[in-house]
């Protein structure tokens, strides 16, 4: 493609980005304007900045001529950003995390009653979104970027349209922490983002799907490596999630309130559709493609077995869909639906199982690099992690031990074993090796500290997952807890008395993990401000590029 | 369509397709001609050079 044709295709990219930011701008003045309610107001007003800012890094963009569409390199800068905001939005998370982790501990010591956005209940949500979307979501398009162009051999398609992904997304993130504090919630897990943010996030998604299929429709390699797979079936999935479940009409185009379009249990079956695919499909593909990259790439060794990799793609796709359910034993949903949903869920041993199986057997012949590799230390742990946790949430499927489990702080031990365990580990190891290669040194600025972060935080993990073990079976064994008479054994308080110390821990540990990420962001920094001159990476160009190099 | 033909449809040509989908995503996985692509395939994620020495 020659350069004139380049730049008329890049000014096309900017002219629908602007129509799109523009009738954005259009809709939240309105929005401001008209506001039915104070919450809306200000959502619509940080809005209109964010979209400002857009506009003018939009025109700067156009300006300088910085982003053309050069076939001939990768797109690393995105991919820089993104390494930046999955450190802060990971950091902002975790500490979120921390914070209410020490108010369930100590209630009267963050108990502010002028202050209700500081409230547990505000609070919770803008945890849960932070270090799943915000973190996660970050980790996973920054990788998958990165992967997507290196695995394809050719550079991202769509020009300045991944970074229209890149701040699209972020906007998403502002909007929604903005909006738990301020009370603007769906009330359901997950999903709590109000319609409008919902409509933004399906055109920021749309555009993300996009990017990435255009880039695989430019590659040069025949076969569409598995990795990628993993990813396209995590943008696929939560499309279709994200649009299905936030059907809802609002009560009026400008305040935040809107009723979704399914009642009673049709609409606890499609929450739990939606939200047991969001561990499934944005917690686990989505991270598999990090595992089916960076391990071999960091290992220096092809996967363990290809063959493998495609049967736990297929068998995780097929099964993980059905086994949503299992968040929904002895309700008012049929027996039979519950009964699919612990049945899939306990088949999904076997992909699980596979491909944690298929990860650690890439070592084989290279066990010795754990020793003296922390990254990959931590890759490995992290996949370790995924096999306890799929191990896991099938025995709290089973309807016996649900009864037990249900309703108490075992499921939110079993969520962070998977969460701070496979997710934060694996993030941690992707981010550990993409920033070396995307600002070209030779090594991290230092091993120790990597060292130091990973028996930290592993330390961490220990402390809260066992903390949570302990305190969900005493409760739930407290509370169907009968005296001889007939009559429960234990007050609801006495529970919460009972778990004082258990939240104690569980804040430590917590305290530790958020510690070593703050290791990991010190380290990530000077590693890319170091003085040291750039190393070129040999090889690492589109096929196009290495052409141009050879004549 | 009715709550029971839905079912009824469900439970026997939709079983039936995913099952034929699973398998035949399942020969593809295990076709012993796949292997010369798997094998290549297997090797995108390392650096040029170690792909070639495979070759």
């Amino acid at each position: 493609m020659g350069a004139a044709a380049r730049s008329s295709q890049n000014r096309f990219d900017a002219f629908f980005i602007a129509l799109i930011v523009f009738c954005a701008l259009c809709y939240t003045i309105w929005g401001a304007a008209r506001a039915t309610d104070a919450a809306f107001e200000i959502q619509m007003w940080t809005a209109i900045i964010a979209l400002l800012g857009g506009a003018f890094m939009l025109v700067g963009s156009v300006a300088s001529g910085s982003n053309e569409d050069v076939r001939t390199k990768y797109q690393n800068d995105v991919i820089k950003a993104g390494v930046v905001a999955s450190m802060f939005w990971g950091i902002a998370g975790f500490l979120v995390g921390v914070i209410i982790a020490f108010q369930l501990a100590f209630p009267n010591l963050f108990y502010f009653e002028q202050w209700g956005w500081t409230n547990f209940g505000r609070l919770r949500p803008l945890h849960t979104n932070a270090v799943i979307f915000a973190f996660g979501g970050n980790v996973l398009i920054t990788t998958s970027f990165y992967v997507v162009q290196r695995t394809c051999r050719a550079r991202l398609a769509g020009g300045l349209w991944p970074w229209f992904v890149f701040w699209g997304f972020q906007l998403v993130i502002v909007l929604a922490g903005t909006g738990y504090l301020l009370g603007v919630t769906q009330g359901k897990e997950y999903a709590e983002l109000p319609w409008y943010t919902d409509i933004w996030l399906t055109i920021v998604w749309v555009a993300y799907l996009l990017v990435f299929l255009g880039t695989i429709w430019r590659r040069q390699e025949k076969h569409i490596y598995v990795a990628n797979w993993f990813y396209l079936a995590f943008i696929v999935t939560v499309a279709m999630l994200h649009i299905i479940n936030n059907l809802a009409i609002p009560v009026s185009f400008t305040g935040w309130f809107s009723y979704s379009l399914f009642s009673g249990v049709q609409d606890a079956l499609t929450q739990w559709w939606y939200g047991h695919n969001a561990v499934g499909f944005f917690l686990t593909a989505g991270f598999l493609g990090i595992m089916y990259y960076f391990i071999p790439k960091q290992a220096d060794r092809p996967v363990y077995s290809y063959r493998l990799s495609i049967i736990h793609f297929w068998a995780l796709i097929f099964l993980y869909i059905w086994a949503g359910p299992h968040h929904l034993h002895y309700t008012a949903l049929p027996q039979w639906a519950q009964t699919l949903g612990a049945t899939f869920s306990i088949m999904l041993w076997m992909p699980s199982w596979g491909g944690m199986i298929n990860g650690l057997m890439t070592l084989s012949g290279a066990w010795d690099k754990l020793r003296t590799d922390p990254v990959l230390r931590m890759l490995v742990v992290s996949v370790a992690f995924y096999g306890m946790s799929t191990f896991e949430g099938p025995v709290m499927s089973i309807r016996a031990v649900n009864s037990l489990s249900h309703y108490t702080d075992w499921t939110i031990g079993h969520v962070h074993s998977g969460a701070l365990g496979w997710v934060g580990f694996v993030s941690f190891g992707a981010l550990y090796c993409l920033t070396p290669w995307l600002w070209r040194r030779k090594g991290l600025f230092s091993a120790a500290l990597v060292e130091w972060h990973f028996w930290l935080s592993t330390i961490g993990i220990v402390l809260y997952i066992t903390s949570m073990w302990v305190a969900g079976v005493m409760q739930g064994l407290m509370w169907r807890a009968y005296n001889q008479f007939g009559f429960l054994e234990y007050a609801f308080v006495e529970t919460v008395e009972a778990m004082h110390p258990y939240y104690i821990i569980r804040a430590l540990g917590g305290t530790l993990f958020l510690l070593g990420a703050l290791i990991m962001a010190y380290n990530l920094w000077r590693t890319a401000t170091s003085d040291e001159p750039a190393q070129q990476r040999v090889g690492d160009a589109p096929v196009s590029g290495v052409a141009v190099a050879a004549e | 369509m009715p709550y029971e033909a839905a079912t009824h449809f469900a439970q026997t040509w939709g079983l039936a397709l995913l099952t034929a989908l699973f398998l035949a995503a399942l020969f593809y996985a295990v076709w012993p001609a796949n292997g010369a692509t798997f094998n290549r395939a297997a090797h995108a994620p390392l650096d040029r050079e170690a792909d070639d020495d495979q070759a």
